[in-house]
């Protein structure tokens, strides 16, 4: 028998070999007989009245089978909802039009659709679309959007305020009775999260059944049949969303979005399967954007560099409409982890959503994590300063004690294992501090400025136990599921709700059952992406795969071993109990050659021609899993920069990063997830930023003027992990997709603050781009 | 992502090539592409023609040396160009700016002669023109017409180019044996076009004072530009950190510096005159060791 | 306007193929329309991701801006053609052995990158990789990975006999100056 790769294996990827010949199968790959192309035509204006929509000349246009305005859709398209509403907010549920009918609300705003035989024509034809539009006032900034005079972009939200939502313990006379109070504001950027592959969308309709298949680049496949059957009035057990290859999501791939429905609704009409592809240009207007806060932050603490209290209050920007997931991202996802990895009494968020003329937001890898972990960082250097206290020090002196799990935070999560002293402790070890601080003394007196910036981060992860969704207004259930379907012959297949896009878990989730059932990886399938294969699922997002679909995966695994336990014992002739399954062999207890292996029980699970009584034939274990708790990832990250004064160009010298995310059950595709979690993040801080000017227009609409990092602006990242497991699920995992996002934002900062610091620059505006560093250094202080 | 439609013909000489150039209206000549086809996919050019040069590359393609001057055929690629020794060997600014182009595959496509018609405003080549007293060799069905770099650069997307004119070859004069010739560039970090790109060549007489002077910027502004008062404050001093920074300090002096949404007018020129004097050290590099 | 076709004749990975297609169509849509060679994908519409790079005479290029006139009676090499599972070509085992993808997404252009990237500088330094892939965008990698994927395709070129180097980067031909 081949060797078990089991957990904590770097097994090579199996859904490799596919993807590096070529032969991968993305949304945009699908050919389908018959195939129609569409195109969207978009709104130009950030705000407008249409006075009318002309469609005769595209209709006659070369190729075209079909236009659709909004007035075409109406009673067949319903207006796309919001799924996640936080309590107590006094949430306006702006459903989004998936053509806009009288009034565009961003530049992106669908407003026709045309369907012709090639996608050249469809282009064409998209041109000839001719609309009517009146300009209205617009605004793509929050807290203008909030002022008097403002454009009112929905009737019912008076003030464009979308929700506000407050959560904490911290009160105005804990800070007027702190020692020390440092506040500072903050602007998290708007990004854009470009995943490689754009969203695209083949529907394919059969008029006699009543079936509808969408092929769709989503994270959540079944997410999406719920909101789509409803959107779309076809009954659940009719439509099938497939997404398997998926190149990226990053959050951008979760939300429920107009066009897709619209093809759908196109391929029902016309009786023939339509497809859609985004190009980039369109992609930057028409998929969510990320983050978007202004942040005014506040922290207490004592002299001795105690922390005592924190309490944000910021301003998101939720851009036109409330999309899927949004409202949760700056309210649970945000100002629930605000206290961080510390032991801090008192914290409080009080978050606003405003509508503004722009692309709606939602989730982008981290999501309010980062946004948290970024104000809480910089505020702690911040502190550091202010007390005149070394920034580690600070740490060392409030993180949670090891001893202390499960901690219950001043927010009321319960914090379920942790040795943050330690990831730290490896991480200084590892960039060995107290030289780069002597190194660093040493080259501010030759005019070289390197700083050394130290991230300690927690994050909420492995979304979630269902009753806390219910409870925090998610308006789906948050458990998975997974059927592990073992073969007569004793290989698997496994159908997991989850919907993997890059994480690898063809492999992990492979590694698990592999492990558990003791047989070659190789043997494992696993199967996802397909609502008409799998049962239920609740789909890749919040560093949930591994925690709960993992879990889910290990239950069902479990059961199949209880299964063949029972036939195995009476193949046997012994009592269940006192069989045990040992190296892929049921054995009697104490008596080793009395055995039967795996695949002679699969064998005659199948045959049934002797089962015990009571026992059903087939070996297969099925698991709906609900956690019974978030698991809370954590670690430290290290980074050391050189500022070139002269240009304020900066230069990333060393990235160190300890993660703990559990048990590791592939370490090497840990290390790839830091890997990339470390480059987004750093492309918040140094690079990436949505510009719009004052008419809500888009000004960095491409990849010539949206930076996306690229592999010359980086060292080689200095990755390790130490492994607390969590006590929380069967495997003792945690989230490892967005920690790396999480914590090289604030660690990349501060390390460029730090070098900073002889100019008595204490902050600068994200993307630290070299111009602001430059006019920080010049004026001593802040640039904007 | 997709152009408008356009009648195509691929010339079959250069003669095929200007006769049908003059014989449509808007037609548009097609080389390596990669000016053209981006603006066309996003169909904010649409030219109702298309000729394509690419049979012409036997006559237009290829680098050759011919007394002081280097001549780049309009069809050589970027990659031909950087990696080409006669190049590399004799003026090797135009090199490292070569090397510097888009990227590696964008090299392999786009050439010379597309790069100097288009004429983009941060591009790398003008300021190697500029440096190297080019002259832009133009074909047109009246004959051959010569244009030297510094009439011919006239604004973003501008030059003397005559309508129904075709760039053959771009000829720069090389400087005197032991010159030095440098390119700095500041990449813009998505684009990969100049911020600020300055060429620069330089060498001293027997008495180790500047005898003569070259630099030549590009991307800072609306067009690239000599930059002549750099020159004058350098010709005749010795080369010391002294005499370059004070030196580079007027390296914004004769541009018409612009501002974008990366980088603002005022850090422009300030970008200016560091990559001036970082171009500057290195053209003196053996003087100021 | 009319839609004037073309009869284009274009070797793809060793296969001639005759097509008539618009002038106005781009390479990448050639490859996976036409042909249905779906590896090579479209990341951006402004040449700047790689995403949809494939070896024009042998040397990497953006078919994104390359119209497929321009590529007739020329020879094409896409991902397909680099090598099969039974035989993958050393960069593409480098790929999977380094875990040099994520997503997949960008990975054929990327690799076909790297094919051109190693054929100009066979023993590349780490900071000569990265240069050299400036003109592809990964959002999955952080690119460290792909860093190492080159590096160990640069080892087994290096302890390759040349022959089955030759044979390794079949379809790919010499581009003169």
């Amino acid at each position: 028998m081949a060797e078990v790769q089991g957990i904590g294996v770097r097994v090579k990827r199996k859904e490799d070999p596919r993807l590096i010949t070529g032969e991968g199968r993305y949304t945009e790959d699908i050919q389908l007989p018959g195939m129609l192309y569409a195109e969207v035509v978009r709104s130009p204006h950030a705000h407008a009245r249409i006075k009318r929509i002309d469609t005769t000349a595209a209709l006659s246009s070369p190729g075209v089978v079909a236009v659709f305005t909004g007035a075409d859709i109406e009673g067949h398209v319903a207006p796309i909802p919001t799924a996640w509403l936080p309590p107590d907010s006094d949430i306006k549920t702006t459903a989004h039009p998936a053509l806009a009918v009288d009034r565009v609300r961003y530049v992106g705003d669908g407003v026709a659709m045309v369907v012709a035989d090639d996608r050249y024509r469809a282009r064409d034809a998209a041109e000839l679309v001719k609309v009517e539009y009146e300009p209205l006032p617009a605004t793509a900034d929050q807290e203008l959007a909030m002022g008097e005079g403002a454009p009112l972009l929905h009737d019912d939200a008076p003030g464009n305020i979308a929700f506000h939502w407050r959560a904490g313990n911290a009160t105005d006379e804990v800070f007027e009775q702190a020692e020390v109070v440092v506040r500072h504001r903050f602007r998290q950027q708007r990004l854009i999260p470009n995943p490689m592959e754009m969203r695209a969308a083949v529907a394919e309709y059969n008029r006699s059944t009543g079936d509808l298949t969408l092929y769709s680049t989503s994270q959540n496949p079944h997410i999406h049949r719920f909101l789509l059957s409803g959107v779309l009035g076809i009954p659940e057990h009719k439509l099938r969303v497939i997404a398997t290859d998926v190149g990226g999501g990053f959050g951008a791939k979760i939300a429920c979005y107009p066009d897709e429905a619209l093809v759908c609704h196109a391929a029902r009409v016309l009786n023939r399967p339509v497809k859609w592809s985004e190009d980039r240009s369109e992609h930057f207007l028409a998929t969510t954007h990320g983050r978007d806060h202004i942040e005014d932050v506040e922290i207490a603490g004592k002299q001795d560099g105690t922390i005592t209290a924190i309490r944000v209050r910021a301003i998101a920007n939720m851009g036109a409409y409330l999309s899927t997931a949004a409202p949760g991202v700056p309210t649970i996802l945000f100002g629930l982890i605000v206290p961080g990895p510390y032991r801090i009494p008192y914290a409080g968020a009080d978050v606003y959503g405003v509508f503004t003329n722009t692309t709606p937001t939602d989730a982008y890898r981290g999501a309010g994590r980062p946004e948290a972990t970024y104000l809480l960082e910089r505020m702690v250097d911040l502190f550091a300063a202010e007390i005149g206290m070394d920034a580690v020090a600070v740490r060392q002196k409030n993180l949670i004690p090891s001893d202390q799990f499960p901690y219950e935070t001043a927010m009321g999560l319960s914090y379920d294992s942790g040795n943050y002293q330690l990831a730290l402790h490896n991480a200084l070890e590892t960039a060995d501090y107290e030289t780069l601080r002597a190194t660093q003394a040493e080259l501010r007196k030759e005019g070289k400025y390197l700083g050394v910036g130290v991230t300690t981060y927690v994050e909420i992860c492995g979304l979630g136990p269902s009753q806390v969704a219910g409870a925090v207004g998610f308006q789906g259930g948050l458990w998975e599921s997974s059927t592990v379907r073992v073969h007569p012959t004793g290989k698997v297949t496994v159908f997991t709700g989850a919907s993997p896009h890059g994480q690898g878990e063809e492999t992990t989730f492979a590694q698990i059952v592999a492990d558990k059932l003791h047989i070659p990886v190789e043997d494992v399938e696993i199967v996802h992406g397909d609502t008409a294969r799998i049962s239920m699922g609740w789909g890749t997002y919040g560093s949930r795969t591994t925690p709960v679909g993992g879990s889910a995966l290990a239950v069902a695994t479990d059961r199949v071993v209880e299964k063949a336990k029972k036939i195995a014992a009476h193949m046997l002739e012994a009592a269940p109990e006192d069989v045990e399954f040992v190296d892929g062999s049921f054995q009697v207890k104490g008596i080793p050659t009395k055995s039967t292996s795996f695949h002679d029980v699969t064998l005659q699970a199948y045959l049934a021609w002797n089962l015990p009584a009571g026992v059903e034939p087939a070996l297969e274990g099925q698991a709906f899993y609900d956690p019974t708790n978030f698991t809370y990832s954590f670690g430290t990250h290290i980074c050391v920069v050189e500022v070139e004064a002269e240009t304020g160009q900066i230069h990333l010298r060393r990235y160190i990063a300890v993660d703990d995310c559990g048990r590791v059950i592939n370490p090497m595709i840990a290390e790839g997830q830091v890997h990339g979690g470390i480059v987004q993040g750093i492309g918040q801080a140094l690079y990436e930023g949505a510009v719009y000017d004052d008419q809500a227009q888009l000004l960095t609409g491409s990849f010539m003027d949206y930076a996306m990092p690229r592999a010359n602006f980086f060292p080689r990242f200095e990755t390790s992990f130490t492994e607390t497991p969590s006590p929380h699920n069967p495997l003792g995992v945690k989230g490892i997709g967005e920690t790396g996002t999480i914590a090289a934002t604030p660690t990349v900062v501060n390390a460029v603050m730090d070098a900073l610091r002889p100019f008595g620059v204490k902050d600068i505006q994200m993307p630290l781009s070299p111009e602001r560093v430059w006019s920080a250094i010049r004026n001593g202080g802040s640039a904007e | 992502m997709i152009p408008s439609a356009f009648a195509y013909s691929r010339a079959t000489s250069l003669q095929d090539a200007l006769i049908q150039l003059q014989s449509h209206e808007d037609a548009k000549l097609l080389a390596g592409g990669h000016s053209l086809l981006p603006l066309m996919k996003m169909r904010l050019a649409t030219p109702s023609k298309l000729v394509d040069l690419g049979g012409l590359k036997e006559e237009l393609r290829g680098v050759r040396r011919e007394g002081d001057r280097l001549i780049v055929g309009a069809l050589t690629t970027h990659s031909e160009v950087a990696h080409s020794k006669v190049v590399q060997e004799s003026l090797p600014a135009l090199s490292e700016a070569a090397r510097q182009v888009g990227d590696l595959q964008v090299r392999n496509r786009g050439t010379v002669g597309g790069n100097i018609a288009h004429a983009d405003p941060a591009s790398d080549l003008p300021a190697i023109a500029l440096a190297f007293d080019a002259e832009i060799v133009v074909a047109t069905l009246d004959g051959t017409e010569v244009i030297p770099a510094h009439e011919y650069f006239l604004g973003p997307l501008l030059t003397a180019l005559p309508e129904h004119g075709l760039v053959t070859h771009v000829s720069f004069v090389l400087p005197d044996p032991g010159t030095q010739t440098v390119y700095e560039k500041y990449p813009h970090p998505a684009s990969g076009y100049a911020v600020v790109g300055v060429a620069a060549a330089g060498g001293v007489g027997t008495d180790g004072t500047v005898s003569h002077i070259r630099v030549a910027i590009t991307g800072a502004g609306e067009v690239a530009y000599r930059a002549s008062a750099v020159e004058s404050a350098l010709a005749g001093q010795t080369p010391t950190e002294e005499t370059i920074r004070a030196a580079a300090a007027q390296a914004a002096a004769d541009g018409d510096i612009a501002g974008d949404l990366f980088a603002s007018e005022e850090y422009r020129r300030h970008l200016c005159q560091v990559y001036t004097a970082r171009a500057l050290r290195r053209v003196f590099a053996s003087q100021l060791a | 306007m009319a839609l004037e076709k073309t009869s284009v004749t274009i070797t793809v990975n060793n296969d001639t193929y005759t097509r008539d297609i618009e002038p106005r169509q781009l390479l990448v849509h050639f490859l996976r329309d036409s042909l249905g060679l779906t590896g090579t994908h479209i990341g951006c519409d402004t040449s700047q991701c790689g995403a949809c790079t494939v070896l024009l005479n042998g040397d990497p290029v953006k078919s994104c801006t390359v119209l497929t006139v321009q590529a007739a009676d020329q020879e094409v090499t896409t991902v397909e053609g680099l090598g099969t599972i039974e035989e993958l070509h050393p960069v593409q085992q480098g790929f999977w052995e380094q875990h040099g993808l994520q997503c997949g997404f960008c990975t054929p252009g990327v690799m076909i990158t790297a094919v051109g990237l190693l054929k100009q500088n066979p023993q590349p330094t780490e900071a000569e990789i990265r240069e050299g892939l400036e003109g592809v965008i990964c959002r999955c990698t952080g690119y460290q990975n792909i860093v190492r994927a080159i590096q160990a395709a640069a080892e087994q070129f290096d302890a390759t006999p040349a022959q089955t180097q030759a044979a390794a980067t079949t379809g790919v031909t010499e581009g003169g100056e």
